[in-house]
């Protein structure tokens, strides 16, 4: 009896072979069907055969399409549909490389490193994603992550921009001017990331799961605006 | 229910026979198994129990568990064959060990729908309770009521993080072996789970009516008072300014802390012990956080040498009269607690 239950119980691992043997002395139980063609889907093409260049090409392309849904949030749900952690994790190197920079030379001035950068960012969006589903968000994990690690995108834009304008003027004016671009982005990426998750979120709740959101941007903008190569 | 491996050589079975067969007899799904192990040892009431609890445990796991069995499996069936009962024992630990692993990934959503009730505030509750915790409560004759929650708690302490990687950044703190961001997490969670658990401890001793998430969220908003401190000290550089902010707003939310304590134990000697440590260590926490961290205004390099001093290295910097401070604070703290008697 307990062959036949291994048997049975074992029916799908071998429904794609024609030639299945099966000795005498097992009682076969139930029915056994063998599929002839296999189910392979064509509406999509295989991508095995493609040269490598077309993939990646394929891949940019997406993620290029996702940044302008950042820069211009129209409540699309581009970002939340397919999501994907390629730009994200393209950003947040830059991001982090860029306020690396300064201070690699010298180990005294506390500037922040890669690493403090890297796990800000990701156990903040982590952090903000627990919480959304703490608060009975309808999104799920990583639809959060990716949005959120896009909309740090104006903020990369940012940090360009303060290193540009740390190379021709670091005095007055030259803080001011950084200060209302990574102002400016901070809104930008507050307001895009809530365009985008806002609809997830039980009405009467939005404060509750912005408030995390916008701690967390203030934090990688305040850490840009501080930020000094030495 | 059976695993891949032992499927692939039933298939085969006639080519390879009697082999086969002890395989199949060897390996496979943990039910085959627990049999087998009862038919060499004989069946005490040890392995029925055992056997009923892994059957009992394997319908709960899920997939995700299943995947990692069917490899384990597979790996062990040359090795209960080979070695038998140890093998078997062996093999037994590990997939124990592989299973909880996985049920325990599996069960991150789970514990998701535990915390979750805690969570369940509106904003104008967590607006209220903010406000509510710089005003004291003249109550305590009876139990004054505190709300089991923790949004407002955690979105506090991580505020408070993030204030203090600012207030680091401007002192020009050092850490070596460490990030800024790590200390502060490690700070504020630290001193929020710590001495939560710590009072928690003495309340127990003292026989005072209060649960461990209730200390959470009693201590985690009082920590709003910190976060208002700090936030405008760091920002603003008058010593005169701070320890009025502190002696108001840390006093008014310690003292909103204490009445809650003390209206929730029966006592002198506990309510003292309850509330003197919690005033002194809450009063103490805001004071060593803005002095530890705060920019040189003043140039004069004061550095303390004393008990207060963590193991992390940083650079010196002014702290007029911190020890003096220190010793004020405690006494007021107390003189603050036995008043309100």
């Amino acid at each position: 009896a307990k062959m036949a239950e291994v048997n049975e119980s074992n029916k799908p691992l071998f429904a794609g072979l024609s030639d299945v043997s099966i000795s005498e002395d097992i009682p076969v139980e139930g029915e056994i069907t063998v599929p002839v063609g296999s189910p392979i889907q064509d509406d999509e093409y295989s991508t095995l055969d493609e040269p490598v260049k077309e993939t990646i090409m394929r891949d940019l392309k997406a993620v290029g399409k996702k940044f302008v849904h950042v820069l211009y949030p129209k409540k699309s749900s581009a970002l939340l549909r397919d999501w994907d952690l390629w730009g994200p994790l393209l950003l947040c190197v830059t991001l982090a490389l860029m306020l690396q920079g300064g201070s690699a030379d010298s180990k005294d001035d506390g500037g922040p490193q890669f690493a403090e950068v890297f796990v800000i960012i990701w156990f903040g969006s982590v952090i903000i994603t627990l919480n959304s589903k703490l608060l009975g968000g309808t999104i799920s994990f990583f639809q959060s992550l990716c949005v959120l690690g896009y909309c740090i995108m104006p903020l990369t834009v940012a940090m360009i921009v303060c290193r540009l304008v740390l190379l021709g003027n670091s005095g007055n004016i030259g803080f001011i001017v950084r200060f209302i671009v990574v102002f400016a982005s901070f809104g930008w990426s507050t307001f895009a990331s809530t365009a985008f998750l806002a609809d997830s979120q039980p009405p009467n709740r939005k404060a509750l799961v912005v408030y995390p959101v916008f701690l967390f941007y203030f934090v990688i903008s305040w850490m840009i605006l501080t930020f000094s190569p030495s | 229910k059976m695993s891949a491996p032992g499927g692939n050589k039933s298939t085969n079975s006639e080519a390879w026979g009697s082999f086969d067969d002890n395989l199949i007899q060897g390996g496979g799904s943990a039910v085959i198994d627990m049999e087998n192990m009862d038919d060499t040892s004989g069946s005490s009431f040890e392995d029925m129990g055992e056997m009923h609890q892994r059957m009992k445990e394997e319908e709960e796991v899920t997939e995700e568990a299943a995947a990692t069995e069917e490899g384990e499996d597979g790996e062990f069936l040359g090795m209960k064959g080979f070695r038998g009962q140890l093998g078997r024992q062996v093999a037994d630990e590990v997939w124990q060990a592989g299973k909880r692993q996985a049920s325990k990934a599996f069960n991150l959503y789970a514990n998701i729908d535990i915390l979750r009730p805690y969570f369940d505030v509106e904003p104008v509750q967590v607006r209220n309770r903010l406000i509510e915790s710089l005003i004291p409560v003249r109550m305590i004759n009876f139990p004054q009521k505190i709300a089991g929650e923790l949004y407002g708690p955690l979105m506090l302490v991580f505020t408070l993080v993030a204030i203090l990687l600012h207030g680091m950044k401007t002192s020009g703190t050092v850490i070596r072996e460490g990030t800024l961001m790590g200390t502060a997490i490690g700070t504020c969670f630290g001193y929020w789970l710590g001495v939560a658990s710590f009072i928690y401890f003495l309340a127990y001793l003292s026989n005072a009516q209060i649960t461990m998430l209730q200390m959470l969220s009693l201590l985690g908003y009082g920590l709003f008072s910190h976060c208002l401190v700090l936030f405008i000290t760091y920002n603003v550089h008058f010593h005169s300014l701070f320890y009025i902010l502190w002696l108001v707003i840390g006093g008014l939310s310690t003292l909103r802390m204490v009445a809650a304590l003390i209206s929730r134990t029966v006592g002198q000697t506990p309510r003292l012990l309850l509330c003197g440590t919690l005033a002194a260590l809450h009063m103490l926490f805001l004071l060593y956080l803005h002095f530890t961290y705060h920019k040189i205004v003043e140039g004069i390099l004061d550095t303390l040498e004393g008990p207060n001093v963590p193991p992390i290295q940083r650079v010196a910097r002014d702290l007029p009269a911190m020890s003096a401070t220190l010793v004020n604070a405690t006494v007021k703290s107390i003189g603050a607690t036995l008043q309100s008697h």
